[in-house]
C-alpha cells in the first residue's frame, strides 16, 4: 500500500491536488513548491515533466513547459532535485508528463527512479492502455507505482470498469473532453455522466480534473468526486512575483479550511 | 516479410496509437469501422467517380525522355502535379470527406504544413459543403501565402498556429487539441500516413490509388507492371507510400525513399529523419524522429515547407528498419538545381518537395534497360517565389 492508498483510507472527501510544471517559472524550485503546497495543506501533488509538445495541454501549462525547458529541465535533473523530496513533503506525489520523454529515459529506469526517490504514481496521458498492459505494467507494479488513467464523458462503461481494473489508487476524471486550462461546465449531461460512473461502484475513487480552478468549481467538483485537481490557475500563479509566499492564499481560496 | 500493419496497428515496432484518452472515441470510431466503410461497394464507387471526374485521374505515367537520355535508363514520371489542386494531397481528402460524412461528421479539421493538404482539404469540403478548419504553423502561413489565400477562397477558416516553433508539427499538435474539444461533431482530416492508427493505414490505402495506375500504366507501356526502382519523396511520407504500396511485396522493385537534407545532414539545419533521429513516440505512433537526448521534438529545417517535418510515419519506419525501402537525403541546394533541370530538359516545375526526389536521380547508377518510376508528387506554383529568390530570375 503506498501513501496513495493510505490518504484515500484516511480521507474521506473535499481532496485537494495541486499540480505543477517542473522547471517553471525557476529552475531550482521544485522542491520548494511541493514543500509550500503541503504546508498550505494540500493533500497530493503532481508535478509535470515537461515535453516539447503537449497536445493534451492549454496555453498555460505549454507556456510553463517550454520556459521549463528553456531553463534546462530534463528528467535526469529532475530526479537530481527529488532526491530530497521525502526529506522535505510526505503527501503522496505524481509525475505527470508525456510517454517520448520516459521512453528515451527508459521505462523501466524511470520506475525504478521514481519508486527510488518515493514517487507514488505517475500520470502520463499519451500512454494508451494496450502499451501500458503489453509493455510497461511490469515495471510499474515491480516498483509499486500506481498509474492513472483518464476517464472522460465519452468514455464507455466497459472501458471505464477495465480501467478500474487496471488502476490500484484513482481515476481522473475529466470534468469534459478538453485539453487543461478550460472552465468546469456543469450541464445536465455532465451530471448524469457524474451520476453514471457513481453508479457503477468502481474499486477505485475518483478525482476531478481540467477545468477546476476555483472555490465553485472545486466545490462543485467534490459533490461528485472524492476529490479534485487545479492546474493550470496555480501554473498562472507562479507566473508572478513572490509565488512562494501567495500558495497559502492560493489554497485558502479554493478549499477554504 | 509482412509489411502491413497487424490488429494493433504497429508495423513491425512501430505504429500504434499513442493518445489521450479524450482522442480515444474518435479514435476507436475510425478504427472499427474504416475498413467496413472504405472497402464497401458504394463507397468505391462514390471514390473512384470523384477521382476520375473531379481529380482528374488516372493521373498520366509520362515517359521522359530527355531525362532517360539524360540518367541512362528509362524514367518515367507519376504525374501526381496534374491532379486537381495540384498535388497528391486529394487522393486522400477525398477518400477521407467521404468517410467522414458516412460517419455523420459535421465540421472538418486539418493541418498543414506547405498548404496543399489544407488546400485539399477545403477543396473537398467546399464539394460538400461541410466546414472546414485548417490549422497552419505561423511561420509556414507567412511563406505559403498564396496557399493560405486559396483555402480562404475556398471557403475553409486558417487558424494560426502560434505555439512551440510555429510550423507543421505545432500545427498538427493544435489540430488534435481541436478534436480533443470536439470529439462528437467533428473529424480530422490527417494529411499523411502520421498519426494514430488507423491514419497511417488509412491515408496509405487513399494514396495506393497512385501503384494500382502506375503498376497497369507500366504494363502497357514496358510490357511488365514492375519497374527496377520506384522512387518518391519523404516529409510524412503520404506520396511515398501511395506510390510504394503495391510494390512492397514485389522485392525485386527496389524502393527509394528521399528525405530532405536541408543545408546539409550535419549543418544542424535538416530534415532527414532516418538520418538523424530516433525510435520514440510522435502524433500518436511509435516511429523515428528527431529528437534531443531527453525526448524532446526537435525542430526540423528544410527549404520545402512539405518535407519540414520532424518524423516520418510508421510503415516507413518499419521499411526503413527491415530495410526493404533505402532512404536518402538531399539538400536544399541538391533539390533547387533539380527544380531547375526539370523545368528546362521536361518543360515541368515540379514541386520543392518533388525536386528532392529528382535530385536523387543524379546519384544513382541505373543500367540502360532499367525501369525507373519517379513520384511527381506536386507541381512547383506554389513554390515561384522561392525558386524566383533563390536562382534571381
Amino acid at each position: 500500500m503506498n501513501r496513495l492508498n493510505q490518504l484515500f483510507n484516511s480521507k474521506k472527501d473535499n481532496l485537494l491536488s495541486i499540480y505543477f510544471t517542473a522547471g517553471y517559472p525557476e529552475i531550482n524550485t521544485t522542491v520548494d513548491i511541493a514543500e509550500a503546497l503541503e504546508k498550505a495543506g494540500v493533500d497530493f501533488l503532481e508535478i509535470g515533466f515537461p515535453y516539447s509538445d503537449p497536445v493534451a495541454d492549454g496555453p498555460t501549462i505549454q507556456h510553463s513547459s517550454e520556459i521549463a525547458l528553456e531553463n534546462g529541465m530534463n528528467l535526469h535533473l529532475l530526479f537530481e532535485q527529488l532526491a530530497e523530496l521525502r526529506k522535505r513533503v510526505t503527501i503522496p506525489v505524481l509525475l505527470m508528463g508525456y510517454v517520448n520523454p520516459m521512453v528515451q529515459y527508459g521505462v523501466e529506469n524511470f520506475c525504478k527512479k521514481a519508486a527510488e526517490i518515493g514517487i507514488d504514481g505517475v500520470i502520463v496521458p499519451d500512454l494508451p492502455m494496450y502499451e501500458y498492459e503489453t509493455l510497461y505494467a511490469g515495471h510499474f507494479k515491480t516498483n509499486n507505482l500506481s498509474n492513472i488513467f483518464l476517464v472522460t464523458p465519452q468514455t464507455s462503461d466497459d472501458r471505464i470498469s477495465k480501467i478500474d481494473g487496471l488502476s490500484n489508487s484513482f481515476i481522473y476524471l475529466l470534468s469534459s473532453s478538453s485539453i487543461t486550462g478550460g472552465n468546469l461546465q456543469v450541464s445536465v449531461n455532465i451530471e448524469d455522466y457524474y451520476k453514471r460512473i457513481k453508479a457503477m461502484r468502481l474499486n477505485n475513487p475518483a478525482i476531478i480534473g481540467f477545468g477546476i480552478s476555483d472555490n465553485k468549481s472545486f466545490n462543485k467538483a467534490t459533490e461528485y468526486a472524492r476529490g479534485a485537481i487545479v492546474g493550470s490557475a496555480f501554473v498562472k500563479l507562479l507566473g508572478t512575483e513572490n509565488y512562494l509566499d501567495k500558495i497559502p492564499e492560493f489554497i485558502q481560496s479554493i478549499r477554504p479550511s | 516479410m509482412n509489411y502491413g500493419v497487424n490488429e494493433h496497428g504497429y508495423y513491425g515496432d512501430f505504429g500504434g496509437a499513442y493518445i489521450p484518452e479524450m482522442l480515444y472515441p474518435n479514435v476507436e470510431e475510425l478504427r472499427q469501422q474504416y475498413l467496413a466503410i472504405i472497402n464497401d461497394a458504394g463507397f468505391k464507387a462514390e471514390f473512384d467517380n470523384l477521382l476520375k471526374d473531379y481529380v482528374g485521374r488516372p493521373s498520366p505515367l509520362y515517359h521522359a525522355k530527355r531525362y532517360s537520355e539524360k540518367y541512362g535508363a528509362n524514367i518515367f514520371f507519376k504525374r501526381e502535379d496534374l491532379n486537381h489542386t495540384g498535388s497528391h494531397k486529394i487522393n486522400n481528402a477525398i477518400g477521407q470527406i467521404l468517410l467522414a460524412k458516412r460517419l455523420g461528421k459535421k465540421r472538418i479539421i486539418a493541418e498543414t504544413g506547405a498548404g496543399q493538404h489544407g488546400v485539399a482539404t477545403a477543396t473537398v469540403c467546399a464539394l460538400m459543403g461541410i466546414e472546414c478548419v485548417v490549422y497552419m504553423g505561423e511561420i509556414d502561413m507567412a511563406r505559403q501565402a498564396p496557399n493560405v489565400s486559396r483555402m480562404k477562397m475556398l471557403g475553409a477558416k486558417v487558424v494560426p498556429a502560434t505555439s512551440g516553433s510555429k510550423t507543421l508539427k505545432d500545427a498538427t499538435n493544435e489540430a488534435l487539441r481541436d478534436w480533443i474539444g470536439n470529439p462528437v461533431d467533428t473529424h480530422y482530416i490527417i494529411g499523411s500516413v502520421v498519426g494514430p492508427y488507423p491514419y497511417p493505414d488509412m491515408v496509405a490505402r487513399f494514396q495506393s490509388i497512385i501503384s494500382a495506375e502506375t503498376k497497369k500504366q507500366l504494363l502497357e507501356k514496358t510490357g511488365s507492371d514492375l519497374p527496377q526502382y520506384i522512387m518518391a519523396c519523404v516529409g510524412g511520407g503520404s506520396n511515398a507510400m501511395g506510390m510504394f504500396y503495391h510494390f512492397l511485396d514485389d522485392e525485386s522493385v527496389k524502393l527509394v525513399a528521399v528525405e530532405a537534407a536541408g543545408k546539409g545532414v550535419n549543418s544542424g539545419h535538416s530534415a532527414a529523419t532516418t538520418f538523424l533521429g530516433r525510435e520514440g513516440v510522435l502524433h500518436g505512433s511509435r516511429t523515428i524522429l528527431m529528437q534531443t537526448d531527453d525526448g524532446q521534438v526537435v525542430e526540423p529545417y528544410s527549404v520545402s515547407a512539405g518535407l519540414d517535418y520532424p518524423g516520418i510515419g510508421p510503415q516507413h519506419a518499419h521499411l526503413y528498419k527491415v530495410k526493404r525501402a533505402q532512404y536518402v537525403s538531399i539538400t536544399d541546394d541538391e533539390a533547387m538545381q533539380a527544380g531547375l533541370l526539370c523545368s528546362q530538359l521536361e518543360g515541368i516545375i515540379p514541386a520543392i518537395e518533388t525536386a528532392h526526389a529528382l535530385a536523387q536521380l543524379e546519384k544513382m547508377q541505373f543500367k540502360k534497360d532499367d525501369n525507373v518510376v519517379v513520384c511527381i508528387s506536386g507541381r512547383g506554383d506554389k513554390d515561384l517565389d522561392t525558386y524566383i529568390k533563390y536562382f534571381n530570375f
